[in-house]
C-alpha cells in the first residue's frame, strides 16, 4: 500500500532572468549622468522639476524634453528605518528608506540613508550623495546617501558612450506546494504506482488527479492505480534548444494516454528513431533504478515503443 | 442588448522589430498611442479613460506595468484598466474598451498593448518547469506543435497547406510598412526547407520574436457620426480551462461559442460570404486553416482546402491576415490589438497596400494560453444595422 501522508509536498521553484532595459532618451540621459556623478531631473509642464525624470508629463502626459541638472545634496522628506535588509537592497547593514529631495528638484528620489541608527534620522535633514565605487549607469551609481557630517569617500566618475541599457537581473523564489491529490499520486509515484481519481459524475479517470472534476466540479476521491503502459495520442519533435531546457534536443514530447485514463499526460518518448515516433503507438514506461526514485514522474525516464500493435485512431480521437 | 453604439476613430501602431532599443516600455506605447490619436484627431482631453493589455509579466520582469506607465499613458486623473488574458490580451483589451462606451460609461476610451520581448526570451518565460513534472515542455511551438499534428491527422491535409499559409503571410508582411518580417521572395518551397523546429512545425512557420505596441481610440456614436468610423458591430470572448478530459485540443469549444455569439450579434448567417476580410491569430501557420473552422467560416476538416484553393490570399474569397498577420509580426501582448486595428483600418479604406479592395466587413480575433482564451469583433464601415 501507498503510505498515507497528509502533508502536502513542497519543493523549490526558482525562477530567474536577467531582463535587459532600453532606457530611452530620458532615462538613459539620467543614467549617464549619475555614471558621471551629475543628476538629472526634468522640467514638467508646471514648472517642477521632477527627479528622477518623467519620459512624460504628469499632468499633461506630453512628452517632456528640459533637462535640469539638481544638485547631489538635499533634504529628507520623509523617511522610514529598514532594521533588516533584504538580499539585492542598497546597504547590508540596518539603513533608512528615504524621499530625499534634492537641492533644484521639487520631487523627491527615494533612496537609502546610511546614517547608522534611526535616532540619526530626521525629517528635514540634510544628506548628500554617497557615489558607488564603480558607476555603470544606474540609480545604483548612488550607493546610498549620508548625513552631512559623515566622513566623506572619495568614489571617480566615469565618461564614456551615452548609457542606453541598464541589465536588472531578478530573481523569485518560491515554494512549490503540490495539492494533497497531487501529493499522494507523487508519493504512489515514490513507490513505483501510478496512481489517478475517477469522477463520481462523469466517470473520467485523471492522472494526475486534481482533486475535483474540471468538468463536473465535484470532489474525486474514488482512487483508480493505472499499468504503465498506453499510447501516444499526438507528439512533436523539439530540434530547437532553449535557455533553461533540461533534455537535450532533438526529442520527442508525447501526450501519452496511460490504459484506463481519460487525458494524457506530457512525456518523452525513446528507444526508436524519432521518425519512427506515430500517432496510436503503443508504448511502456521505461523506470529509473529504483534507488533513483523520489516523488516525481521523473521517476519514469521515458516511455519506449512496446512492440504492441497500434492503436486504432478512433480509440484516442477523443482525447486530441 | 441595449448597447449604445461604438466605433474606431484611429488605431496606431509602432514599426514592428526585434529589438527596438532607441526606446523604453513607455516609448514604446507612445509611438502608438500618438499614431493613434493623431489617425483620430483627437487629443488628450479628448480621452476619459485608458485600457493597457499586456501578456504575462514575466516576459519583462515588471510587475503590473500599467502602474509605473499610468504617465506615459495619459492616465493620470482618469480610469486606467489592466487586462491579461495571455496571447489575445491584445482583442479583450479592445472587447473591454469597446464595452466601456457601449455600456455608456465613457465617450472616448484609449486602448493600448504592447509587448517589449527583447528585454526579456518568451521561449524561457513560457518553459518555466515546476518541481515534480517531466521537464518536456518546449515553449509555445512546443506546446502547439502535437495539436497541430492532431490537426493534420484528423482533417487529412497534405502536408505543404502550413507553407503555402506561411509564404502568403510573410508575402503580405512585405505590404505593410510597419511589418516587423517582410519576406516579398519567399515561396511554399523555401518555407518547406526551412529547419524543422517543433517537428511539424519548421522554422518560416512560426511567428518571429518582436517588440511593438498598438493602440486604437474608440468613441461613441455622437463622436463618431459624421467621420470617418469602424462600427463596432459585435464583440464576444469565451475561456475554458487548459486542460479536461475529452477537450478538443484542435478546435476548442471555447472558440466555437466566441464565434457562435459573435455571429449572433452581428447579425452574419454566413460568415465567409458576408465578412470581407479576417485578421486571424495564427502565430503557426497551420492555425489559419484551425481556426477557419472553428470560427465557422468553414466546415469542419475543410479548412486547408479553402487556405490551399487561395483563397485566403488578397484578393481571395476572404483574405486572412493581409497585415502579414503574426507570423510577420508578434509583440505578444498588442499581436491581438493589431488584429483587431487592422480590421479596423481595412473597413475605413486606410490599410495601404494590403487593402482589401471594398472591405466593408472585417473580423478581428485572438486566442492566448493553452488554446483556451478567444476574443473576437466585427467592425463595419456602415453602423449596425445600416448593411
Amino acid at each position: 500500500m501507498v503510505t498515507i501522508s497528509s502533508e502536502p509536498l513542497s519543493a523549490p521553484l526558482n525562477v530567474g532572468f536577467d531582463y535587459t532595459r532600453s532606457l530611452g532618451p530620458v532615462l538613459g540621459r539620467f543614467a549617464t549622468g549619475l555614471r558621471g556623478h551629475t543628476i538629472a531631473g526634468v522640467r514638467g509642464s508646471d514648472g517642477r522639476v521632477l527627479v528622477p525624470p518623467a519620459e512624460y508629463d504628469p499632468v499633461t502626459a506630453e512628452k517632456l524634453t528640459e533637462f535640469v541638472d539638481v544638485g547631489t545634496e538635499g533634504v529628507v522628506q520623509t523617511w522610514s528605518w529598514n532594521a533588516q535588509p533584504l538580499d539585492g537592497q542598497p546597504l547590508s547593514h540596518a539603513f533608512a528608506w528615504a524621499l530625499v529631495k534634492l537641492d533644484g528638484a521639487d520631487t523627491g528620489l527615494l533612496h537609502a540613508v546610511d546614517a547608522g541608527s534611526p535616532d540619526k534620522m530626521s525629517t528635514g535633514m540634510r544628506v548628500r550623495v554617497r557615489w558607488a565605487a564603480e558607476p555603470v549607469g544606474s540609480i545604483r551609481d548612488i550607493e546610498c546617501f549620508e548625513p552631512l557630517d559623515a566622513e566623506p569617500v572619495e568614489r571617480q566618475p566615469v565618461v564614456g558612450d551615452d548609457v542606453t541599457m541598464l541589465t536588472t537581473p531578478i530573481h523569485l523564489r518560491y515554494d512549490h506546494t503540490a495539492s494533497p491529490e497531487e501529493s499522494r499520486y507523487l508519493r504512489g509515484l515514490a513507490e513505483g504506482k501510478l496512481l489517478g481519481q475517477r469522477c463520481p459524475a462523469c466517470d473520467k479517470v485523471y492522472i494526475p488527479p486534481r482533486g475535483s472534476c474540471p468538468t463536473d466540479g465535484v470532489p474525486t476521491e474514488d482512487e483508480v492505480e493505472l499499468p504503465d503502459h498506453g499510447v501516444v495520442t499526438t507528439f512533436c519533435v523539439v530540434n530547437v534548444p532553449f535557455l533553461g531546457q533540461r533534455i537535450k534536443p532533438p526529442y520527442v514530447a508525447a501526450y501519452i494516454l496511460l490504459d484506463g485514463a481519460d487525458i494524457p499526460f506530457l512525456h518523452l518518448v525513446l528507444g526508436c528513431d524519432a521518425a519512427e515516433v506515430r500517432m496510436g503507438m503503443r508504448v511502456r514506461a521505461q523506470w529509473r533504478p529504483r534507488d533513483q526514485w523520489g516523488t516525481t514522474l521523473e521517476n519514469i525516464d521515458h516511455f519506449e515503443p512496446s512492440g504492441e500493435p497500434d492503436a486504432p485512431y478512433e480509440s484516442y480521437a477523443q482525447h486530441l | 442588448m441595449g448597447a449604445q453604439l461604438a466605433a474606431v476613430i484611429g488605431t496606431g501602431q509602432t514599426n514592428h522589430t526585434a529589438k527596438r532599443q532607441d526606446v523604453s516600455m513607455a516609448g514604446l506605447c507612445r509611438e502608438a498611442i500618438d499614431r493613434a490619436m493623431a489617425d483620430a484627431g483627437t487629443d488628450w482631453s479628448d480621452i476619459d479613460a485608458v485600457v493597457l493589455g499586456k501578456a504575462p509579466d514575466l516576459f519583462e520582469g515588471v510587475m503590473m506595468p500599467e502602474l509605473f506607465l499610468a504617465d506615459a499613458l495619459g492616465a493620470t486623473g482618469k480610469p486606467l484598466l489592466r487586462v491579461h488574458t495571455a496571447g489575445s490580451v491584445g482583442g479583450s483589451t479592445g472587447n473591454v474598451a469597446a464595452s466601456l462606451v457601449q455600456s455608456g460609461v465613457h465617450r472616448r476610451v484609449l486602448a493600448v498593448a504592447f509587448e517589449k520581448q527583447s528585454e526579456s526570451n518568451a521561449m524561457w518565460a513560457l518553459s518555466i518547469m515546476p518541481p515534480f513534472h517531466m521537464p518536456v515542455g518546449a515553449g509555445a511551438g512546443g506546446y502547439f506543435a502535437p495539436h497541430v499534428r492532431s490537426y493534420i491527422r484528423r482533417s487529412g491535409a497534405p502536408n505543404h497547406i502550413g507553407a503555402i499559409v506561411a509564404a502568403k503571410d510573410r508575402r503580405n508582411g512585405a505590404l505593410n510598412p510597419y511589418a516587423h518580417l517582410k519576406q516579398p521572395d519567399i515561396t511554399v518551397e523555401s518555407v518547406q526547407a526551412s529547419p524543422m523546429l517543433w517537428d511539424p512545425i519548421r522554422y518560416d512557420e512560426t511567428c518571429p520574436s518582436s517588440d511593438g505596441a498598438a493602440a486604437v481610440v474608440i468613441a461613441d456614436e455622437q463622436t463618431a457620426k459624421g467621420r470617418p468610423a469602424a462600427w463596432i458591430h459585435a464583440t464576444a470572448m469565451r475561456t475554458e480551462p487548459t486542460t479536461f478530459a475529452g477537450r478538443d485540443q484542435v478546435s476548442p469549444q471555447a472558440g466555437k461559442d466566441a464565434a457562435a455569439a459573435l455571429w449572433k450579434q452581428a447579425g452574419i448567417k454566413d460568415p465567409v460570404s458576408e465578412v470581407d476580410v479576417a485578421e486571424i491569430y495564427v502565430p503557426f501557420s497551420w492555425f489559419e486553416p484551425m481556426w477557419l473552422e472553428n470560427l465557422g467560416f468553414t466546415e469542419e476538416g475543410q479548412g486547408w482546402k479553402f487556405t490551399e484553393a487561395g483563397e485566403t490570399a488578397i484578393g481571395g474569397r476572404l483574405p486572412v491576415n493581409p497585415s502579414g498577420g503574426v507570423l510577420s509580426s508578434n509583440p505578444i501582448g498588442a499581436s491581438g490589438l493589431l488584429r483587431y486595428a487592422e480590421a479596423a483600418m481595412q473597413v475605413l479604406g486606410r490599410a495601404g497596400e494590403h487593402q482589401v479592395d471594398g472591405a466593408r466587413v472585417a473580423v478581428g480575433h485572438a486566442y492566448g494560453g493553452g488554446s483556451q482564451y478567444f476574443s473576437l469583433w466585427v467592425v463595419g464601415s456602415e453602423r449596425p444595422g445600416a448593411r
